[in-house]
């Protein structure tokens, strides 16, 4: 087997022979391409056009979406997988990685997602979830899938069914980054928790947590997930994108933040620079002048639907 | 640049990437190791490595960093380079699909995305030059689809081109840092010393 470092007996972990080998394998690439994406900035679009601003801002993924999230907050009713026309649209655009979204626990969007050959699937808490019980069978993809968590547990439960990639769910589509930075700071300090356990604690945890012992050892042993985890929901501005890098994320999802502002374009690459050297606050400051209207936000005080709670 | 002959710094351009692999990889060897996300940096180091990530957005913060024609410079002017992925892309003199070159310090012509989407993404196992079965972690990977004769072919896959040396210069397709094999980043090291050895002499 090729990756010898890292390997952890989550996801695939089913079959036997050539066929485990296989999924193995597989999910290894899954994880590497992550890897690939650290340091850097995915943003969601919704057309060619913003596709390729983000590209030229320097966008190391765009996740392609009918409606962003502030959008689909404002519209309610239910909310969908886009249309795979839409979608392909978007990957003839760029050159980069495109992702998309599927309904939490809806393993026929996940499918159809999968055909179209996109790069990675987020089964997410911003559409409406197809299933109230159960999240999709990752394993069972070719295709690699980021999935949301607000703390350690729900991290350790997404990547034993598969996921090969995190990210905070923080509240979508508000412009605001408080729940990002909530469920950052809790999963950081779960794992400081785990790492400082005695190896006989770590069965009892593993029960706490609902996840396999083997993660909780992983956790232990490395003092991280075994997968790569950015920071999502509520980022704005180049200041909340180094701040969550600053608090251990390894890259960051703009979701509305940037085409619901002024200028798309130079606040999509100032938050690029920004999570490059996320310490310079002197670069910082140079960059976050003159970014015109930041998207406006509302307060997940005010807000009705609570899409953080979905799927745990 | 060092000082002693055997004592090296190596830069790892961590604009955007998979950089702290390498950087593990490095320290595993016993090489010191800098992140490189300024200019100034670059006057610290005996060679770099430009990692895997996406080529466009790397190349970006190169040019928005003002460090483009520094590197440039430094590598025309004899600076160890080890690319692998993404990085061969930003050495490379041309791009098939007629994108602007980056670095273009390596006289090779590279094809972005050449074996398609994530689904196209494969390990293998293949041999170079005294270093044989070697493991290939090929991610959304381009390969060189052509070479100047000056150019030094250290291997090929499928028949493609994956991994290509020209003078202090060399280019992979894929990524050593994702596995646990050393061979690569040793063979490098050594090239450093020697370079670092020849500065000071």
């Amino acid at each position: 087997m090729i990756f010898t470092h890292n390997m952890i007996p989550a996801a695939a972990n089913t079959g036997t022979g050539k066929d485990y080998i296989m999924k193995q394998t597989q999910y290894e690439l899954n994880k590497g391409l992550a890897q690939m994406l650290k340091g850097g900035v995915i943003m969601d679009v919704t057309t060619p056009e913003q596709a390729k601003i983000a590209e030229a801002a320097g966008a190391c993924a765009v996740m392609a979406l009918e409606r962003i999230p502030a959008d689909i907050r404002a519209a309610g009713g239910v909310s969908r997988m886009s249309d795979p026309k839409m979608i392909k649209g978007i990957q003839e655009a760029v050159s980069i990685p495109v992702m998309a979204k599927c309904r939490i626990g809806h393993f026929v969007e996940a499918q159809i997602l999968q055909a179209i050959e996109i790069d990675y699937i987020d089964e997410s808490e911003v559409l409406s979830p197809a299933d109230d019980v159960y999240h999709i069978d990752k394993t069972e993809f070719k295709v690699p899938f980021v999935c949301g968590a607000r703390d350690l547990g729900e991290a350790l439960r997404r990547i034993n069914e598969g996921a090969a990639m995190i990210r905070t769910k923080g509240e979508p589509g508000t412009g605001d980054v408080v729940q990002a930075v909530r469920h950052m700071r809790k999963m950081n300090s779960q794992i400081r928790k785990i790492v400082s356990m005695q190896k006989d604690e770590l069965f009892e945890e593993a029960k706490q947590l609902q996840v396999p012992y083997e993660l909780v050892l992983y956790v232990h042993e490395n003092g991280k997930l075994p997968v790569v985890n950015f920071a999502a929901g509520g980022v704005a501005t180049p200041a909340d994108a180094a701040l969550m890098m600053q608090l251990g994320a390894e890259g960051v999802f703009v979701g509305s933040g940037i085409f619901k502002s002024g200028d798309p374009a130079k606040r999509a690459s100032a938050i690029v620079q920004a999570v490059t050297n996320y310490t310079d606050a002197t670069l910082i400051a140079e960059l976050s002048e003159d970014l015109g209207e930041a998207m406006v936000g509302i307060n997940p005080n005010e807000i009705k639907i609570i899409m953080e709670e979905r799927g745990q | 640049m060092s000082t002693s002959d055997n004592k090296i710094t190596i830069g790892v351009l961590a604009v955007q990437g998979a950089f702290i692999e390498h950087e593990h990889m490095l320290q595993s060897l016993g090489v010191d190791c800098i992140e490189i996300r300024k200019p100034e940096q670059l006057d610290q180091i005996d060679g770099i490595v430009l990692p895997g990530g996406e080529s466009t957005v790397q190349g970006q913060l190169l040019r928005k960093l003002h460090m483009l024609s520094p590197l440039r410079k430094m590598i025309q002017n004899g600076l160890p380079v080890l690319a692998t992925c993404a990085g061969l892309i930003l050495l490379s003199e041309e791009i098939d699909n007629g994108e602007p070159a980056h670095l273009a310090t390596l006289p090779v012509t590279v094809k972005r995305n050449a074996y398609g989407r994530q689904l196209g993404s494969f390990c293998t196992t293949s041999d170079l030059p005294q270093i044989s079965g070697f493991p290939m972690v090929f991610i959304r990977a381009p390969y060189i689809a052509s070479t100047q004769e000056s150019v030094k072919v250290l291997g090929t896959v499928d028949g493609h081109v994956i991994a290509v040396q020209y003078k202090h210069q060399i280019g992979l397709s894929f990524h050593p840092e994702l596995t646990d094999d050393t061979r690569i980043h040793q063979y490098f090291v050594e090239m450093v010393r020697g370079t670092a050895k020849s500065n000071i002499a």
